[in-house]
């Protein structure tokens, strides 16, 4: 078990490290910061100036490090558009990405497990067809275009809702159900095949042989196991939304983390940018670690192999 | 008790062949098939199918910019699904961007697995420091979720726009290089598990020991066998490809305007969304859909057709 944590604990280190060099390069790679900084149009001795003010005028290797240096010390950077520094913005956009996220996954949750359900327990039926269609249709239809067809439908014909801003539960329905629509879809399909697996296995066949009824098997003793992958691709997904929801917060004008990415590429706000991406891997890589090390944990085959 | 033996003639019939592909023709799902062989027509043809340049305001009957589409009051059939905000045909560049949809899902996809495939192979077959390498490399890729990583390298790259062009429309060799550079690791893995078993097969051994070269190896006896998960693989990261497109040109981050592509329309129909032009939003929006759906679809019917493990996926 040790070994196992701590060479898992090595490889989400290793990832990180190549991660935070991958960003940091690829910037360099094209183009330079500072002539981002300045602008088009910018005088050479401009550059030259802001090259040494930022230390960009050092070799790639030393700004890495030190770059690294100020990361561990939780220092990201400072926004060249903001004058502030990126961590105070990601602070300032955070409570709005988890409030959108967190909407997104219950909705997720909601018409995935239900409608996972009834497709592995009535297997090949009509139903089984119908919830198919419905897991086919959220993966297919982006959720950017869905939430563009809630405003015309919800906000500009009919009224109802907020097209854009935050504030309220109202303003939260629309980019919710477009953030969760495609969630969902991939929760439909893994709760289907968890359920299938273990309606497949022996106990819930002894279950059944010994009498039980049908509805207490599904509930009880197959759902109950089923449920285990379910609930770790919900916070595995839960991370990913509070990260990609990009799209879905600029149609709707919401100030989550994507909509600073998104006005941070815009404005070619560098140090934004890369705080951003190098946020979302971290969170990413711990979510995936934490998994890992609590299947390990449950499953003592997992730490052996 | 007698028991009569009777032959059994498993000689190939001389039809086989015939057989197999008839079979194979018929299995198809024929609704995704046809929504893909139609969006190939568009692509190819779409200079004799779009009736007017999707790039110029339309003049003559039906000119004018917002005209609705045909069936509503004040459309013209002369400009069957109606015009932008500034005048152009709606039809004609959907037409015209089935042909990027087209190009940046196949050649994205192409692209990614063909470095997928090389590393993948390159891992799983020669091990150890290369496999630690290639792996570590994937799982630090497989960090970041891809949308967000997509973004952010086509907006590095814009800086360098037309740099990668070729001969592709503005904006589009830089995508198809975005794609390259972030979905390759699902294929490298998946690739890697296959070949990792795949290298202690009795006649991979044979070959080595036999002196073959292991280029050879691996063209030879690696590659094919890995071609089927690949194809399945491929057919699934279509319809993601294009999905990214057109988020990365709804952002403005992937075909420059005014080179019509389904996610740029969209991002042109957003500024006047509230203005009631529906149709703007509806069409191309649909078109991604509906494109997405049928690979979707082809898609799993392959994964199934090839690799019955997944099945209850």
């Amino acid at each position: 078990m040790r070994t196992y944590i701590l060479r898992r604990l090595g490889y989400s280190a290793i990832s990180l490290v190549l991660l935070s060099m991958t960003i940091f390069f690829l910037i360099r790679l094209t183009g330079d910061p500072a002539r981002l900084m300045v602008g088009p149009g910018g005088q050479p001795e401009d550059i030259e100036r802001t090259r040494v003010e930022w230390g960009l005028d050092r070799s790639w290797p030393e700004q890495y490090m030190s770059f690294v240096r100020n990361l561990a010390a939780g220092d990201f950077g400072t926004s060249f558009q903001y004058r502030l520094s990126v961590r105070e913005l990601y602070a300032e956009r955070l409570p709005f990405s988890l409030q959108l996220a967190t909407a997104g996954m219950l909705i997720s949750l909601c018409i995935g497990i239900p409608l996972g359900i009834i497709t592995a327990v009535k297997v090949d039926t009509f139903w089984d067809t119908i919830c198919k269609v419905i897991a086919m249709l959220g993966l297919s239809a982006p959720g950017f275009f869905v939430g563009l067809l809630m405003i015309i439908v919800f906000a500009v014909n009919l009224r109802w809702l907020p097209a854009s801003g935050s504030g309220t539960i109202l303003h939260l329905i629309m980019p919710s159900l477009a953030l969760g629509w495609y969630f969902a879809a991939s929760m439909l399909r893994l709760t289907r095949s968890s359920m299938l697996d273990v309606l497949d296995s022996e106990y819930v066949k002894l279950a059944r042989l010994k009498g039980v009824p049908e509805r207490i098997v599904i509930a009880k003793h197959a759902f109950k196991n089923a449920l285990i992958p379910v609930l770790t691709l919900a916070g595995i997904n839960f991370v990913i939304m509070i990260n990609v929801a990009v799209i879905i917060e600029t149609i709707f004008a919401w100030p989550g983390i994507g909509r600073l990415l998104f006005e941070g590429i815009q404005n070619r706000d560098f140090p934004v940018v890369q705080g951003v991406v190098i946020l979302a891997g971290l969170m990413i890589v711990t979510v995936n670690l934490c998994v890992d090390l609590l299947y390990a944990v449950i499953d003592p085959r997992i730490r052996y192999s | 008790m007698a028991v009569e033996a009777r032959p059994v003639h498993l000689a190939p019939s001389a039809d086989f062949v015939p057989a197999r592909a008839a079979k194979i023709i018929r299995d198809i799902p024929m609704a995704p098939a046809l929504v893909l062989a139609l969006l190939l027509f568009t692509a190819v043809f779409a200079g004799l199918l779009a009736p007017h340049d999707p790039t110029i305001p339309i003049s003559g009957a039906g000119a004018g910019v917002f005209t609705p589409p045909f069936w509503m009051a004040g459309g013209n059939i002369n400009v069957p699904l109606g015009t932008d905000f500034q005048g152009r045909d709606v039809l004609s560049r959907l037409i015209y961007g089935a042909r990027v949809t087209l190009m940046v899902a196949v050649t994205g996809t192409a692209v990614a697995g063909g470095i997928g495939m090389f590393l993948g192979v390159l891992a799983g077959y020669f091990g150890g420091w290369a496999d630690q390498a290639i792996m570590r490399l994937t799982d630090a890729w497989l960090a970041l979720p891809s949308l967000v990583f997509a973004i952010f390298l086509a907006a590095l790259l814009q800086e360098k726009i037309n740099q990668v062009a070729f001969f592709l429309p503005p904006g589009v060799g830089n995508i198809i290089l975005v794609f390259g550079l972030i979905y390759w690791t699902r294929y490298a893995r998946v690739i890697r598990g296959e070949v990792l078993s795949l290298r202690e097969r009795d006649y991979v051994r044979l070959a080595q020991v036999a002196g073959l070269r292991q280029s050879k190896i691996i063209i030879r006896h690696i590659v094919p066998n890995v071609l089927n998960t690949w194809m399945v693989l491929a057919s699934l990261t279509v319809g993601v490809v294009i999905i990214t497109e057109a988020s990365l040109s709804f952002l403005g981050l992937g075909v420059s305007p005014p080179t019509p592509a389904w996610g740029n329309m969209l991002s042109e129909a957003r500024r006047t969304l509230m203005a009631g032009q529906w149709w703007l939003t509806v069409l191309p929006g649909i078109c991604i859909s509906v494109v997405v759906l049928a690979a979707n679809l082809f898609g799993d019917w392959l994964r199934v057709k090839l690799d019955p493990k997944q099945r209850n996926l």
